[in-house]
């Protein structure tokens, strides 16, 4: 049985897509079966990031409409044979999302893969709710800047409250992914550091990905930045909150910060 | 050797370009809610169906959308019933 992991944040545009990819392709690299499903019916863009938007015949409100089975609308990654995209609708309205339809895909995904990955759209509303609805697990992506953590901090209010989990009493095992941190800038104090957001968040932290060209790069020749450039600071960053989602433990390192020895040896807890 | 690497990579923007422009030609013609090869899809399996019973599963179908040509592969697994006798 599969763990269902939710990538959310509320805000636009701080990294939910480009983290889903990057983490899908980093469990996938260990042969681990995983798939990414789009839940951003309309404006889909995860095709595009994994650059499979050539190859998209059905999608996720196809399966749910009944006008394609699952292994249909399923795309095979090119590089990873082990990852795997579901794509969202891009002309479909978000009200074809059911939560019963969902319900059922999720269920059925979760049978024949280690890991699937639900790419939250940005805002509380249906596709949201709907991305969280069956998570065991969530990914909170946050920048370091204000508006964002206000966002981050409501939706975990929802995944403690809106969830499959909440209403069945038990609580939601949460992690924050602290995308775009720009470590000179937190150092000179234009930017929240790391344990300011953890502070206010209060949610136990699972990596940082320094803000990078190569994430930009990455999206403008369509490859996850953990498969199209490995040694990259993001992708590092990446690969090392895959293997925490594994269950490892792994200090988290500030990327660009210098460290001592015993800075090292007692470094962050991880998540 | 970071800077190696710095210098020695091709340019990604020009990829970005060439990729927006394909997909963004093959959407915005999309006229409703389907363009011509989601369109094409549907008709072929339909015309088959009218003409025998296709297994859902049995159907494998792939695009490649690309600027100059784009290709529609439908593959279907076409039962053969041994008792049936040729008339």
């Amino acid at each position: 049985m599969g763990k269902v992991i939710v990538v959310t944040s509320g805000k636009g545009g701080v990294g939910k897509t480009t983290s889903s990819a990057a983490l899908g392709a980093a469990l996938a690299r260990n042969g681990e079966k995983v798939v990414v499903v789009d839940f951003d019916v309309g404006l889909r863009n995860l095709d595009l990031i994994m650059g499979a938007e050539r190859r998209v015949v059905y999608d996720l409100i196809n399966v749910i409409q009944g006008e394609a089975k699952l292994a249909q609308a399923l795309i095979r990654d090119k590089r990873l044979e082990t990852l795997y995209l579901l794509p969202a609708s891009q002309t479909r309205d978000k009200d074809n999302l059911t939560a019963e339809g969902v319900e059922t895909v999720i269920a059925a995904l979760k049978q024949s893969f280690d890991w699937v990955i639900c790419d939250s759209p940005a805002g509380i509303e249906r596709g949201a709710t709907l991305a969280m609805r069956h998570a065991d697990v969530a990914i909170v992506v946050t920048n370091p800047e204000v508006s964002s953590v206000r966002d981050s901090d409501r939706i975990i209010g929802l995944l403690d409250s809106k969830t499959l989990m909440a209403e069945q009493g038990e609580r939601m095992e949460k992690h924050l992914l602290l995308t775009r941190y720009d470590p000179a800038r937190a150092e000179r104090g234009d930017m929240l550091k790391v344990d300011d957001v953890l502070e206010i968040l209060s949610i136990p932290l699972l990596g940082i990905v320094p803000e990078s060209m190569d994430v930009l790069r990455a999206s403008n020749v369509g490859s996850p930045v953990t498969l199209s450039d490995e040694r990259s600071a993001p992708a590092i960053a990446y690969f090392d909150a895959a293997r925490r989602l594994r269950g490892e433990l792994l200090p988290v390192t500030i990327p660009g910060e210098k460290r001592g020895f015993f800075g090292k040896l007692f470094g962050r807890k991880a998540a | 050797m970071k800077l190696l690497r710095f210098f020695s990579r091709p340019q990604s923007a020009p990829a970005a370009r060439e990729r927006l422009q394909v997909l963004l030609a093959h959407e915005r013609v999309a006229v409703g809610d389907s363009d011509l090869l989601t369109k094409l899809r549907d008709e072929i399996l339909r015309a088959i169906s009218k003409h025998m019973q296709i297994d859902d599963e049995r159907v494998t179908i792939r695009m490649e959308r690309g600027a100059q040509v784009s290709t529609l592969a439908v593959d279907i697994e076409i039962p053969f019933d041994k008792d049936k006798k040729a008339a």
